[in-house]
C-alpha cells in the first residue's frame, strides 16, 4: 500500500518486526517501518480490543505502541528505527 | 431601549451553557457572550466527578442542592442524549475517597461526621469501609489502601463530551453563541442592560454573570458581589488508556470510558493555569499507585494544569441584584456535578425573573457581609 518516494536515499537498517527481518532506511521513525512492511495493525484498543494501526504521525494518538528493544508501550511514530532493532507488534489478545 | 436578546450569559462554559440550555428550554431568545478558546476554561480541565460525599462542610444547604443535582444528572444525560445523539457517559456506581494511613481514615471519618452533624443538613447514606470490605467492592487496591469513604451517590461523566453536548444542544435551541465578545461593561439604562464586548454592544432585557472567576469583575457592574480566588490551582495527570479495572470513580483517581485514567485533586495557590509543579504531578502520580499497583507500569500521556473557579469560602454563590433588576450571577467550584441544577432549577427561575428564595437564598453572597446580613 506505502510505497518509498523514488528519489529517496539514506543508508539502509536492518530491524525485525515480529522476528521477520525488515530493511528500513536510516531516519525512518518505527511506524513509518511497519507501513511499508504493510502492517495494517500493530497493536489492540485496551478497551474495545480492537486492531489499531498508527495514525497521526505526530505522537497524539497513542494508536501505534509497540513494543521496542523489550520495552512496551512505545510510540513508534517518535522512535527512529536503528541497526538491530527489534520490533513487536500486539495483534493476538493476550491468552 | 433595543433589545436584541431576552437575557445575554456572560461566560461558555460548563455554567453558562447549562443555564443557557434551559433558558432556552422555557422558550427565552439567548445569547451566550464568550471569551472564547483563549478564556481560563475549567470546563476543559476538570476531573468530571459528579459528586456528594465531600461537599458542604460549612454551608448545611449545600449538601442538599448538591445532592438534588446528582438526583436530577440521569434525567440530564437522558435529555442531551435525545437531543444529541452524544452519550456523555454519566454513571453513578458510587464512589470512594481512599486513605493510605490510619490517620487519613480519621480525618476523613472527622470530615464525614461534621458533614451530617450541622443543623438542618439533608441526610445521605456515606459509610467508612475497612480494607477487607473495599477489596471486596474493587479488587485490585494496593497494601497501603487501609479503608476508606464510600458514597452511593457519586459518580462521573465524560465532561468533554457534556462540554460538546452543550454547544450542539444549544445551537439547535437558536442559542446565538458569541465568541470573541470578552465582556468590558455592563450598563443598566432605561430597564435592560448594554453590554460593552469585545466586538460591540450587545443588547439584553436580563444578564446573567456565568464567567466564572471573572464574575469578580463583572458584578460590580451590576450592583452584585461576587468574591473569587482565582489562585485555586488543581493538576491532573493522564494515562494511555488502559483496560478497565476501576468499577468506581475515586475522588483522586477515575477511569474513563474510554479507558484512560484521569489522577488528580491537587491543590496549589498559581494563579498561571499554563504552568506545571512537577512535584505536585508526581505526589499525585504515586498516591495514585499506591492506591492501584496496576498503575506502576502505566504511560503518562498528558499532564495539565488548571484554575479551579472558587469563591472566597468555597461554596457557590447565586444572587439577583437589587440595583439592576434582571441581573444575576451564578459562581460555582462544581459546574459538572451541578450542572442538573443549572439546566433544571436555575434557569427557570432566571427566566421568571427571580431567583426562588426557598432553594437558594443560602448561596446569596450577602453572607460575606456580617454586618450589613444581620
Amino acid at each position: 500500500m506505502y510505497k518509498r518516494l523514488p528519489d529517496a536515499g539514506g543508508a539502509t537498517v536492518a530491524i525485525t518486526i515480529d522476528g521477520e527481518p525488515f530493511t528500513a532506511r536510516a531516519g525512518d521513525s518505527v511506524a513509518a517501518a511497519l507501513l511499508l512492511a504493510g502492517r495494517a495493525a500493530c497493536s489492540l484498543s485496551a478497551v474495545t480490543g480492537r486492531p489499531r494501526a498508527p495514525y497521526c504521525l505526530m505522537g497524539v494518538c497513542f494508536e501505534c505502541l509497540v513494543t521496542v528493544d523489550g520495552e512496551g508501550a512505545r510510540q513508534a511514530c517518535l522512535v527512529s528505527v536503528r541497526d538491530g532493532m527489534r520490533i513487536e507488534t500486539t495483534t493476538e489478545p493476550a491468552p | 431601549m433595543q433589545r436584541d436578546h431576552d437575557i445575554a450569559v456572560i461566560g461558555g462554559g460548563l455554567v453558562g451553557a447549562a443555564i443557557a440550555w434551559g433558558l432556552a428550554r422555557e422558550g427565552r431568545r439567548v445569547v451566550v457572550l464568550d471569551e472564547g478558546d483563549t478564556a481560563k476554561r475549567a470546563s476543559r480541565g476538570n476531573f468530571a466527578l459528579v459528586w456528594v460525599q465531600s461537599k458542604g462542610l460549612g454551608l448545611a444547604d449545600y449538601v442538599g442542592w448538591t445532592i438534588r443535582s446528582s438526583d436530577n444528572w440521569p434525567r440530564l444525560a437522558a435529555d442531551l442524549k435525545e437531543q444529541t445523539g452524544l452519550d456523555v457517559c454519566f454513571e453513578r456506581p458510587g464512589g470512594f475517597a481512599l486513605a493510605l494511613s490510619e490517620a487519613e481514615l480519621a480525618s476523613r471519618k472527622t470530615i464525614i461526621e461534621r458533614i451530617h452533624r450541622q443543623p438542618g443538613v439533608a441526610k445521605f447514606d456515606v459509610e467508612i469501609l475497612d480494607r477487607a470490605a473495599i477489596a471486596r467492592m474493587q479488587p485490585g487496591i494496593g497494601p497501603e489502601v487501609v479503608g476508606g469513604s464510600y458514597c452511593p451517590l457519586d459518580g462521573h461523566v465524560n465532561s468533554l463530551r457534556l462540554f460538546r453536548a452543550f454547544q450542539i444542544a444549544n445551537a439547535r435551541l437558536g442559542i446565538d453563541y458569541r465568541p470573541g465578545h470578552a465582556v468590558r461593561g455592563i450598563h443598566y439604562e432605561a430597564g435592560a442592560f448594554r453590554i460593552v464586548t469585545a466586538a460591540g454592544d450587545v443588547y439584553a432585557g436580563k444578564v446573567m454573570l456565568a464567567a466564572g472567576n471573572a464574575n469578580a469583575q463583572l458584578a460590580p457592574m451590576v450592583g452584585l458581589d461576587a468574591p473569587m480566588r482565582g489562585d485555586h490551582r488543581g493538576q491532573i495527570v493522564v494515562t494511555r488508556r488502559m483496560p478497565r479495572f476501576l468499577r468506581y470513580p475515586v475522588v483522586t483517581v477515575r477511569q474513563t470510558d474510554e479507558g484512560t485514567v484521569m489522577i488528580g485533586d491537587s491543590y496549589e495557590e498559581a494563579s498561571d493555569d499554563a504552568g506545571l509543579t512537577l512535584a505536585i504531578s508526581a505526589v499525585e502520580a504515586d498516591r495514585a499507585r499506591r492506591m492501584f499497583p496496576v498503575l506502576d507500569n502505566a504511560t503518562v500521556v498528558r499532564t495539565w494544569s488548571c484554575l479551579r473557579v472558587m469563591t472566597r469560602d468555597g461554596f457557590p454563590i447565586y444572587d439577583q441584584s437589587a440595583e439592576c433588576p434582571g441581573a444575576f450571577v451564578a459562581c460555582c467550584h462544581s459546574g459538572v456535578t451541578l450542572a442538573a441544577n443549572h439546566a433544571y432549577d436555575i434557569a427557570p427561575m432566571i427566566a421568571r425573573g427571580a431567583l426562588d428564595a426557598g432553594r437558594v437564598a443560602a448561596f446569596s453572597a450577602r453572607r460575606f457581609h456580617v454586618q450589613k446580613a444581620a
